[in-house]
């Protein structure tokens, strides 16, 4: 087993929720993340997925320490990131880096691509002294797939999908170990779509990139991860490798979301069942008591609503979920091409 | 269903054929240009299709192939300018709804053809309750009374599965989660018993647990009232779930279309294989994800010959000089490539 290059540890991010114009006063806490642990090793993709308001963006804002983490820490090869400051906040900078979902917003429209790419090195001059600058951003931009001519246009002119490789190009620009990718192939049309995910692929083998991979799309995240953890309401429910996730789920709400998961071939569609979840996820102001998917779950007994039941190994399991009554059941009718 | 309409897109202009043919509703050689500053960009050209009641046409196309643009002409809903028709025909029950008078028209939207569309939160009026703006309907074209009217609004609530639909009758739109405001527009657009129902985009802004609620809702809504649906997507997987036929869309024309069962297991299409090829299967491990090179051509300024040819793996000389017409290719499926017969006879 590789080593690990990222350690989350009951990572903690609340939000306040406050009222009152002048006088605010704090109400309550948006519990955006709540509890979360997992590891990140070096070169594999961990796919993180979960509906919307599960927390997975604000995951990655506390990975980039965007966000101070109101608990908890992120370790990144040992050291607490939330606790840097200074020159070594700046040297760990280098080697995180975010790519984001909207390419349309993420890049500043009045700057050429040359310097939108050249950016990071004027923050980062070790990495490229100014005169050779122009050449990295050349060499960058035919490493992602784009004509390095075009190097004084905006971005305007460019294409969705074009304007994704530039944000891949960006994160690339400052040879990075992680990049953490949120949603970063949803805004795309499916054919541009797959030209960006065999882009990430490749960048990965040829740079040994680790990628925290974040996105709602089911099917993205298990061509692309090794590793697949899913959350709810701020919380991991299970996590384990992409065959444990996909062949072997054993949390209800990994189940449902399969389930509900639209298969591009006609003939399946008699035979496979829906998991109806009923209701809507409850505000992550105020979550259900003990399992937070209890409110949503045929399994809910009494003791769901008094314990929350821990993210561990099961018996008749072979990876962690966190379910009092996890149970292995067959939803995706896998095979091999 | 030998009976595909089969049009000549390579004859601009021609207006449509006009014979009646008992169809419900059916487009025929439909053009639609974007008249802007910057020019003329050619965002439907030539688009045949039909829907009869009780089936479901899907619609499959990526962002700027002028499968909503299609949709939009067809309820009349088309921003003119910058849009404008040039040609062709949209007939309900036989009669052509372009040339119709805006009285007649109006007559037909709500209770001859409804619309829903992707982002309910904006097509809800915010300032009126969700109940009000259902009964408004019944009120408006029905000519009930304030409290028949509610009484029917509350029914078509409860048809959409809203829970405890009395109680919420009097909420406005934001109070509702996303889910239940595509339900809420799914009722609105349903009132007035709709013989087609155009879906544009119905369930991309949802989360996917909410996806499946919201097209099981859809298509047992159809079963029951036999309506006629388009359903306009990207999402292939969601077609194969619903659709009876599929056009694909491709730089404002049908590529291909067949019967859902054909085109997954065999299209006659190089786009529509490039497509097919290029989605991520959650059922499918090890899978390389080939992809269609290139870009979507800029509508300004459409490549002559096969508007695919500069992406197309099997692109030819003659594939640059002459647009292939959608023509009938083996049994019930329509094809505009040069080389469909070859596609559909491969093993």
């Amino acid at each position: 087993m590789s080593e690990n290059i990222l350690e989350v540890r009951d990572l903690v991010k609340h939000y306040p929720v406050t009222q009152g114009v002048v006088f605010k006063k704090t109400v309550g806490q948006v519990k955006a993340v709540d509890g979360v642990s997992f590891d990140l090793r070096a070169g594999e993709t961990l796919g993180v997925v979960g509906e919307s308001g599960c927390g997975k963006s604000t995951l990655a804002r506390v990975l980039m320490n965007l966000e101070k983490p109101t608990e908890g820490s992120v370790l990144y090869k040992g050291q607490d990131i939330s606790k840097l400051s200074g020159g070594a906040l700046r040297r760990l900078r280098r080697q995180i880096q975010l790519v984001m979902q909207d390419p349309y917003t993420s890049l500043n429209p009045r700057m050429t691509v040359g310097d939108l790419l050249g950016e990071p090195f004027e923050i980062h001059p070790e990495v490229a002294p100014k005169g050779s600058r122009r050449a990295k951003v050349r060499e960058l931009l035919d490493l992602v797939g784009l004509n390095p001519e075009h190097i004084n246009r905006y971005p305007h002119q460019f294409s969705g999908g074009q304007r994704q490789r530039i944000g891949i190009a960006r994160a690339l620009a400052l040879r990075p170990e992680i990049i953490v990718c949120d949603e970063p192939v949803s805004a795309l049309d499916v054919s541009i779509q797959a030209q960006v995910m065999n882009l990430l692929e490749q960048l990965q083998g040829e740079f040994g990139l680790s990628y925290v991979f974040i996105a709602h799309d089911l099917s993205v995240v298990r061509h692309l991860s090794d590793r697949v953890a899913v959350m709810y309401l701020g919380k991991i429910v299970e996590i384990g490798t992409e065959d444990e996730i996909y062949e072997r789920p054993t949390h209800p709400y990994t189940q449902a979301l399969l389930s509900a998961v639209p298969v591009p071939d006609p003939t399946q569609r008699h035979n496979k069942t829906i998991i109806r979840l009923t209701g809507d996820v409850p505000s992550p102001i105020s979550p259900p008591s003990g399992c937070r998917f209890r409110t949503r779950c045929w399994k809910a007994q009494d003791v769901c609503a008094e314990q929350v039941p821990l993210l561990e190994t099961r018996s008749g399991s072979d990876h962690p979920s966190a379910c009092h009554f996890a149970e292995k059941r067959e939803i995706v009718a896998t095979h091999e091409v | 269903m030998s009976d595909i309409l089969v049009s000549e897109q390579s004859a601009p202009g021609s207006g449509g054929s006009g014979r009646p043919s008992g169809r419900l509703l059916e487009v025929d050689d439909l053009r639609v240009e974007f008249r802007t500053r910057d020019g003329v960009a050619k965002v439907i050209n030539g688009v045949t299709y039909h829907v009869d009641a009780g089936e479901t046409l899907a619609v499959l196309g990526e962002s700027g192939s002028g499968k909503s643009v299609t949709a939009q002409t067809i309820m009349g809903i088309l921003d003119t300018p910058p849009g404008f028709v040039t040609g062709g025909q949209v007939r309900f029950h036989g009669k052509d709804m372009l040339r119709m008078s805006d009285e007649e028209r109006r007559r037909i939207r709500g209770e001859g053809i409804a619309m829903i569309f992707q982002d309910a939160l904006s097509a809800l009026n915010p300032v009126f309750t969700v109940g009000f703006q259902i009964a408004e309907q019944f009120r408006v074209r029905r000519g009930m009374g304030r409290a028949e009217a509610k009484k029917r609004a509350i029914d078509m609530l409860d048809q959409v599965k809203i829970p405890n639909a009395k109680g919420r009758f009097n909420n406005y739109p934001h109070q509702f989660s996303g889910g239940m405001r595509q339900r809420a527009m799914i009722a609105m657009s349903l009132a007035l018993d709709p013989e087609v129902l155009i879906a544009d985009e119905p369930t991309t802004a949802l989360d996917v647990t909410v996806q499946a609620q919201i097209m099981d809702l859809l298509a047992e809504l159809q079963r029951e009232r036999q309506m006629g649906m388009i359903l306009i997507t990207h999402d292939l997987g969601v077609v194969a779930d619903v659709a009876d036929r599929i056009a694909v869309m491709y730089a404002g024309r049908i590529v291909e279309e067949a019967d859902v069962y054909d085109l997954y297991a065999k299209p006659a299409h190089p786009y529509t294989m490039g497509l097919i090829d290029s989605i991520p299967r959650m059922d499918e491990k090890g899978q390389q994800l080939r992809t269609i090179k290139g870009l979507p051509p800029n509508l300004m300024n459409i490549p002559p010959g096969c508007p695919f040819n500069p992406r197309c793996p099997m692109a030819q000389p003659v594939c640059r000089e002459k647009v292939p017409p959608l023509l009938q290719v083996g049994n019930a499926r329509a094809s505009a490539c040069h080389f469909a017969e070859e596609l559909v006879n491969r093993v």
